[in-house]
């Protein structure tokens, strides 16, 4: 007997029928939006606080985070030992008064997720065990085997649970930002259930849904990873700070692009070449497997362009070697980069070394905000990777992606809340209606209903190539003037693309449509920023332009939407007590 | 113009000997047609492909009306379950050579109201997982100040596996008992029940006793296992459930709780 869902009536248009109403709506259901929730929701539990996520918040992409999560937490640690190692590691990009902010809080947020139930991995004392990672200069980073993102996910949104004034819009994806008066007073929503648009209203709206790894083919991030609150914020006004500051992770598994956790180096894995060589002895000898992401990618192409890298069906890679951690150590830290290796690349790491390459995991840019998640628009806040505060600068160090969505996931729900107390309820008249009512005409009458254009999977796949190609790791002049050109041309495919399902109930090809549109924006930004940042730093590495130039680019890119185009503009650094020097390792 | 891709796909591996394998998958589309019917694809086979690639092979080029959910496709994020030749499985996790040669029948998980697809409702499990109080219940908080709370390896361990699920809804899909019944708890919001019972740092195991033992808790069981075989984690629901009715035994001994 097969269980239908009753109910759906044939052909629904989706008239804003409704208009729903919550203080605070966050958008987006990861580690930064349900901290947002739960920070909101304890600074008073009177206050009407709803998340709207396109997935259910448990398959957010938090899920995947494996390694760990930095907090300076032990005896031998400093704020300043974090803040430094942060700072350098962003290659002085990053602003000092928000990564002193940042360390601060980590401890706090490391104990209270603790306290909520995070299942971290434990000393024999009881105390919440430490590794080692990249550009840390001291064991700082607590861990749950090598399932960090995959436990903080479960444990913030079983904790949402206990709070009666958080609601959930589980599987709505929204569309724009309403903004009235130049204050963000909500957004327009598609329930996917139902295929209906809704306006869901409220004094002040978090963003939080993540980065944009999903603009590039060959990537660590999940499907869902599509830059939509960064194309959200742009549309409305806030610039998108540092876009061309991508990171690459240097192990993911050739074929698939799934991670091989640095926890794997962390733990003292060794990066081998053809000739059996730890070649990061030539790049990093200081730090070796334990240097920062930026430089050990940059260091794995090199040693494939000199002819000391292995060739495979899926190009050419060098070698993770972890046998000689033993497998009661693999068994117990990394089982879970066990079971992937097994599972998609047919090894056994206990046995053989895994075959990696490096590839798109993170983007250092984002959203412009503040210390506390303001965005610069009354009302709207932004919090975790869709964000750029900027801890990150030019280079994240891994493990501190985790704590940043507790951090400023708690700071930027707190400071909504304070700015919810204070504001009146919007309403739905005009002129929100008639934007909403606009945005109906685009989604419905526009987007789903084209015919006779090309399917939107080949422009998705051609912005993908070209991302990979001209604005990966290494980029030069002529690369990014031609992405910047074909990613123009791309847009104007894609406001006549057609999709093929037109139904309203679940039309994951409309909101993958939706999705592409939003990446294409985010996509340009990054070109355009990584074009005229003429100089090399932290991860964003110019062939024409090799060192780093703090005479000319010790600055902010800042990308506004001018006309449905960017236009770059600079702001300055925050330099509070480490002056810039050479990275060196 | 799904005819007229599948058309071309065929003819292309037809001439140049590409291996291809056969997806027969539910279709659901309500407001097309009040009537689930199967349809047929074939794609290009490659031995490393898992079935959730085959279906975004399907969606990308022959099909874009096909629905489903999927993000991580890396085993953790517990969207893209499906019933796969029968067997509840992550189609991110479901390797095609492992039907070699033979069509392979993609389906709806079962046991779930269909929404469209492959695409189910798990509402019904949502509340129950909200139901089983999942987050840690403290009689006294210790001030943050004071730090983490102490637990050792051990005390990890008697909990940490029913820690490991993502909510994929393989078990409720595998378990007979949901099929007939689906007031029943079931295994996942059990298992995640003494998660947070057997974990040391919750001070009121007892708050989440009346639902697992009310009489569509854990009693309900018969101990068919295959919750704990379809589990892609690793997760043993079935022993979490034997566990939870030892508590209650002891428990029947005590005087009666007032209240709920």
């Amino acid at each position: 007997m097969l269980a239908i869902e009753a109910g759906f009536a044939r052909g629904i248009k989706g008239p804003i029928v409704e208009s729903l109403s919550h203080d605070i709506l966050i958008i987006g259901g990861g580690g930064a939006g349900l901290r947002a929730a739960i920070a909101a929701a304890e600074y008073n539990q009177k206050l009407d606080i709803a998340i709207a996520s396109k997935t259910y918040p448990m398959r957010s992409h938090t899920v995947s985070a494996e390694g760990g999560m930095a907090a300076a937490t032990r005896e031998y640690d400093s704020l300043d030992k974090h803040a430094f190692d942060t700072i350098k590691g962003s290659d002085f990009l990053a602003d000092q008064d928000a990564v002193e902010y940042f360390v601060s809080e980590c401890p706090r947020e490391a104990v209270l997720l603790e306290h909520w139930g995070c299942p971290f991995s434990r000393d024999p004392d009881g105390r919440i065990s430490v590794r080692a990672f990249g550009g840390m200069s001291v064991k700082r980073t607590l861990f749950a085997g090598d399932k960090i993102g995959f436990h903080m996910l479960h444990t913030l949104f079983q904790t949402t649970l206990k709070h009666e004034n958080i609601h959930r819009y589980d599987e709505w994806f929204a569309t724009s930002i309403l903004v009235e008066e130049g204050h963000a007073s909500g957004v327009t929503a598609i329930n996917m259930r139902t295929g209906e648009m809704s306006s869901i209203l409220a004094k002040a709206v978090v963003l939080s849904t993540g980065g944009c790894g999903r603009i590039y083919k060959f990537t660590t991030n999940g499907w869902i990873k599509t830059g939509d609150g960064m194309a959200l914020a742009y549309r409305a006004g806030v610039p998108l700070k540092d876009m061309e500051m991508v990171q690459f992770h240097p192990t993911l598994l050739p074929n698939t692009g799934i991670l091989m956790t640095e926890a794997a180096r962390g733990e003292g894995g060794y990066l081998i070449n053809k000739d059996g060589e730890r070649f990061l002895k030539r790049y990093l000898p200081g730090k070796m497997e334990l240097g920062p992401r930026d430089i050990i990618s940059r260091s794995e192409m090199t040693e494939i362009k000199e002819g000391r890298g292995f060739e495979g069906p899926y190009g050419s890679y060098v070698l993770l070697d972890i046998r000689h951690l033993g497998e009661d150590v693999i068994n117990k830290k990394l089982s879970f980069l066990k079971e992937l290796a097994e599972k998609y690349a047919g090894v056994d790491p206990v046995h053989e070394p895994i075959p990696v390459r490096p590839g798109q995991h993170y983007i250092m840019g984002g959203v412009n905000t503040d210390k506390t998640g303001y965005t610069g628009i009354p009302g709207l806040y932004g919090a975790g990777e869709m964000a750029c505060v900027s801890i990150n600068g030019a280079n994240r160090l891994g493990s501190n992606s985790l704590t940043e969505c507790l951090v400023f996931g708690a700071a930027a729900g707190k400071a909504a809340a304070e700015y919810a107390m204070r504001q009146s309820m919007p309403h739905l008249g005009n002129p929100l209606q008639g934007v909403a009512m606009e945005e109906e005409t685009r989604v419905y009458d526009q987007v789903l209903k084209h015919e006779g254009g090309e399917r939107i999977s080949s422009i998705r796949s051609e912005m993908q190539s070209t991302m990979d190609e001209s604005v990966g790791i290494y980029r030069e002049e002529n690369g990014l003037s031609q992405a910047t050109r074909k990613i123009g041309e791309l847009k104007d495919r894609m406001r006549i693309a057609s999709v093929e399902d037109r139904d309203h109930v679940f039309n994951t090809e409309l909101v993958s449509a939706l999705e592409l549109d939003f990446m294409l924006d985010v996509a340009e930004t990054i070109a355009y920023s990584a074009l005229y940042r003429r100089e090399s730093r932290g991860a964003h590495t110019r062939t024409d332009y090799t060192n780093r130039d703090d005479a000319q680019f010790l600055k902010h890119s800042m990308a506004y939407w001018d006309h449905g185009r960017p236009r770059i503009q600079y702001s300055p650094v925050t330099i509070t007590r480490w002056q810039p020097e050479a990275r060196v390792y | 113009m799904a005819t007229r891709s599948q058309g071309v796909l065929d003819k292309m591996t037809k001439e140049s000997g590409v291996e291809t394998a056969t997806l027969k998958v539910f279709r659901y589309r309500p407001e097309v047609q009040t009537e689930p019917y199967v349809q047929e694809y074939k794609v290009p086979y490659r031995r490393d492909m898992v079935v959730l690639d085959a279906l975004n092979y399907i969606k990308d080029h022959i099909d874009g009306t096909l629905s489903y959910r999927w993000s991580c496709r890396m085993g953790i994020c517990g969207s893209c379950g499906a019933n796969v030749d029968g067997e509840p499985k992550l189609t991110c996790a479901s390797f095609l050579h492992e039907f070699k040669g033979k069509e392979i029948k993609i389906e709806p998980l079962a046991n779930f109201p269909i929404i469209k697809d492959l695409i189910v409702n798990i509402e019904d499990f949502m509340e129950k997982l909200d139901h089983i109080k999942p987050w840690i219940i403290r009689k006294e908080e210790t001030p943050l100040e004071k730090g983490e709370y102490r637990q050792t390896p051990e005390e990890l361990e008697a909990y940490k596996q029913f820690s490991m699920c993502i909510n994929c809804m393989l078990c409720y899909a595998a378990c007979p008992i949901y099929g007939m019944n689906e007031e029943f708890l079931g295994p996942a919001a059990t298992a995640l029940a003494y998660r947070y019972i057997a974990d040391t740092r919750d001070q009121d195991h007892e708050a989440r006793f009346p639902m697992v033992h009310d009489k569509e808790g854990v009693w309900e069981c018969t101990l068919v296992g295959e919750c704990s075989v379809a589990c892609p984690k690793g997760v043993d629901p079935m022993l979490a459930i034997q566990k939870t009715k030892i508590l209650g035994a002891t428990q029947i001994l005590k005087p009666p709780r007032r209240g709920k």
